[in-house]
């Protein structure tokens, strides 16, 4: 077996397991610091035990998180090392700059929210709670700075022996040309993930005898998702900006373009790659994809054609075509699902019951962001290949020399096994908390000296 | 050399250091747990004593990990890459037990699979790091590119195993000390300041183990340039504390720590002072990877050393807040929450 492919088999495999809990911790912490808020202000016993809840189901999503985001830190070490020796310069001080500026802050108020409710102030902990959301939030940008510089490579010179790649102005390379766009795009959708669990968590209970809570959860999830999906209007056509105008190479791939001219836009299509076009359904106005990313239909980008002449090869067409199209759909069932949810929210305002068919319908709302979360980073990650770093360094160059075929094979069957024993574990635990809603604070405290 | 360059060499162990003594002292209470923890009451409690700040004292891993490799990147690539399987496997073991600590509140039903996960998890770290640094200080097999060709079971000599387990019996020091200190008087208390005693002298042996096979099996060869004089007081900085921990009988159980504590610093600083101006020596010595060599340029020192000042006393400040919200000895109500 070839050492690239099993590194890149291990990599995606675990960096997609662990943007599963990624996007949860961040969305959810945005719903839990809310409910903290809520019940801080109210100190009502409903808003107490539903802030506990959210705490709940939050800690214990975050805890896989951190846990498999280890593995992500390793990795540049144990499986890229020649990647590590050639960004070393660059890469590694927002990395570390993410430990100390982030991890810490996340971890240490972790375990204020943990175990700190009766042992600090009201107020303490209220602040803590909200430190651990925004540490999540600036890990995420100093792990999105060093991937994006990685797309849109800046500040930097390739020393004189082309070795290594050398920092020469740090605020260039921290604030390279796609690190804004792709930080909006990324952490709008990570919210709008956490609303929709909130609106899906929100249907179950009115469905399941907790009204009350199911209500409020639900106006929560609403409002935040309708918040983000505005923001979310321009944060995605300047990242489609960003890519047109800084890897077109990428935006050929994403459309199925294959020669050079104006791009148009497929609403779903199927690469014919051995023919070289694209059989589909198209916008029908033409230049579509060049009016969103320039403003004018006559905009001319790169083919795949030329691309194959200038790199040797191209991306995966059909994987990354088809990984932008379904996370463009995605985010049109997020737009209806909104819609629903906005409707279910207005008739509890009037106050009406929803029908049990659309709380049910409800129920199925994160999946939508959880495909278009997923699918949108394959877009991001395949369509740069045949780079590790953007027309720098190959990704078949980017390996490590002293690891074999046989001890990834070793290494990729117990991350299979790890993380399905993991999964399953905490989908019983999480769907167990979830199913079983706030409880107040005096069944709690009487639940504990039972189990001792 | 540069100033940072040297600096930055400073740096990366002073973050190893912290995260020697503090993860040390919770991966020890987990080797410990399933000895100490007879009862279902007093398995909370050791959870408890850590509970609130293990996952804290592991980030000064990813620290010491993600600034390895911003200031010395061929380093990190090639330890991390030459000894990949057992990092993986220490990887494994914060893995399962980061779940295993969180799961376990919410899942009763299985605390017998979380107390092994634990166990195992706290484990493999406390073992293989020591394994691992006792590699490199007697130098390994490397080739032109800065990759190690030496083979996994090339890994498992004599001296790297003796620091295995120096590594573990330091952990579990730690972790006894630490149980001593945040419990009330009682049968947990008295057992872990009766082991406190014996693991100190166990040290004491492992440590002198280590420096026979130090000097008799050819281990000294990489040894670096840094006057001998400088390793004897290291050597002193881990003897006197760890002796001090079994004469003073009378001792608060802080001081009791703090001694413990004082002898991971010293190991520590005995491995970089033996290692100077190397960072991976290579038995080889033309293919070692030096300071100077493995270095980042000094414009990204220099970033990394505002980032630095700027950092680091915010993250001593959550610390102190975290430690001080927490200070004092756990009660079993506490535990029970």
């Amino acid at each position: 077996m070839d050492v690239v492919v099993l590194s890149r088999f291990q990599f995606a495999f675990t960096v997609a397991y662990h943007f599963l809990f990624v996007p949860l911790s961040i969305g959810l912490g945005l719903i839990m610091a809310l409910a903290q808020t809520r019940a801080y202000r109210s100190g009502d016993a409903a808003d107490q035990a539903s802030a506990r809840f959210w705490v709940r189901l939050f800690t214990t999503t975050f805890a896989v998180g951190v846990a498999t985001g280890i593995t992500m830190e390793f990795a540049f070490g144990t499986n890229w090392a020649d990647y590590s020796r050639f960004v070393g310069d660059i890469f590694g001080a927002p990395l570390a700059a993410e430990a100390l500026f982030a991890f810490f802050l996340e971890s240490t108020f972790l375990g204020v929210v943990l175990f700190g409710r009766d042992k600090v102030s009201p107020k303490f902990y209220l602040v803590a709670s909200w430190l651990v959301w925004a540490g999540s939030l600036l890990s995420a940008l100093w792990i999105l700075i060093a991937n994006s510089w990685m797309q849109t490579p800046a500040g930097y010179e390739i020393a004189a022996d082309g070795s290594k790649a050398v920092l020469t102005d740090f605020w260039a390379a921290a604030f390279n040309p796609s690190v804004v766009a792709r930080y909006a795009h990324t952490i709008i959708a990570l919210i709008i993930m956490g609303a929709f669990v909130a609106i899906a968590i929100g249907a179950y209970h009115m469905r399941n005898g907790k009204g009350d809570f199911g209500k409020k959860t639900l106006a929560t999830g609403t409002v935040v998702a309708i918040v983000a999906c505005v923001l979310m209007i321009p944060a995605m056509h300047q990242q489609a900006v960003v890519v047109a105008n800084e890897q077109p190479e990428k935006l050929a791939a994403m459309e199925g373009q294959y020669e050079e001219g104006p791009v148009g836009m497929y609403v779903f299509g199927w690469v014919d790659e051995a023919n070289e076009t694209v059989v589909g359904i198209e916008v029908p106005i033409g230049g579509m994809t060049s009016i969103l990313a320039s403003g004018d239909p006559s905009t001319s980008y790169i083919g795949l054609h030329q691309v194959q002449a200038k790199y040797g090869e191209t991306a995966p067409v059909q994987i990354v075509f088809q990984a932008y199209h379904l996370m463009v759909a995605m985010f049109g069932a997020i737009g209806v699902w909104i819609i629903l949810s906005l409707v279910a929210t207005l008739r509890v305002r009037k106050g009406a019951e929803p029908s049990r068919g659309l709380l049910k319908a409800l129920m199925f709302a994160p999946l939508f962001p959880f495909v278009a979360i997923q699918t949108g980073w394959m877009v991001t990650e395949v369509g740069r290949q045949p780079w590790i770093v953007w027309e720098e360094l190959r990704t078949a160059d980017a390996i490590s020399q002293s690891v074999d075929a046989t001890q990834l094979l070793i290494t990729i069957a117990l991350f299979v096994l790890v993380y399905a024993f993991i999964l399953v574990m905490y989908l019983r635990v999480a769907l167990g908390i979830i199913k079983e809603g706030p409880v107040t604070a005096a069944i709690e405290s009487s639940e504990a000296k039972g189990a001792n | 050399m540069t100033f940072l360059q040297v600096l930055w060499f400073i740096l990366i162990f002073v973050l190893i250091a912290g995260y020697f003594v503090l993860d040390g002292f919770d991966l020890g209470v987990g080797v410990l747990y399933p000895f100490l923890g007879k009862s279902d009451g007093e398995k909370a409690l050791l959870r408890r004593v850590i509970g609130p700040v293990w996952d804290g004292n592991e980030v000064w891993l990813l620290t010491a990990g993600g600034a390895l490799f911003a200031a010395f990147a061929p380093a990190y690539a090639c330890t991390f890459s030459g000894f990949y399987l057992a990092i993986m496997l220490v990887l494994f073991g914060l893995i399962v037990r980061a779940v295993s600590l969180e799961l376990y509140a919410h899942d009763k039903g299985n605390a017998h699979i979380w107390d092994a996960l634990f166990f195992v998890g706290s484990l493999l770290p406390a073992l293989l790091f020591g394994v691992a640094v006792g590699n490199v200080i007697e130098g390994i097999v490397l080739n032109a590119n800065g990759d190690y060709t030496g083979g996994f079971f090339a890994l498992l000599n004599p001296f790297a195993l003796v620091c295995g387990v120096l590594g573990l019996a330091q952990c579990l020091l730690q972790g006894a000390a630490w149980i001593a200190l945040k419990t009330q008087p009682g049968r947990l208390h008295s057992l872990a300041v009766a082991l406190r005693k014996t693991l100190a002298l166990s040290v004491l042996v492992v440590f002198g183990l280590a420096t026979l096979a130090y000097f008799t099996l050819g281990a000294s060869a990489a040894a670096g340039s840094v006057p001998f004089a400088a390793r004897i007081a290291c050597v002193c900085v881990i003897v006197l504390p760890l002796v001090a921990c079994m004469l003073l009988r009378n001792a608060s159980d802080l001081v009791q720590f703090a001694l413990s504590s004082l002898a991971c610093v010293g190991l520590v600083a005995l491995t970089a002072t033996t290692l100077f101006p190397n960072i991976v020596p290579a038995t080889d010595a033309a293919l070692s990877i030096t300071v100077e060599s493995a270095a980042s340029s000094d414009a990204a020192l220099g970033a990394m050393t505002v980032i630095t000042c700027i950092g680091l006393p915010l993250v001593l400040l959550y610390h102190f807040l975290v430690y001080r919200s927490f200070a004092g000895r756990v009660s079993s109500d506490d535990a029970a929450e």
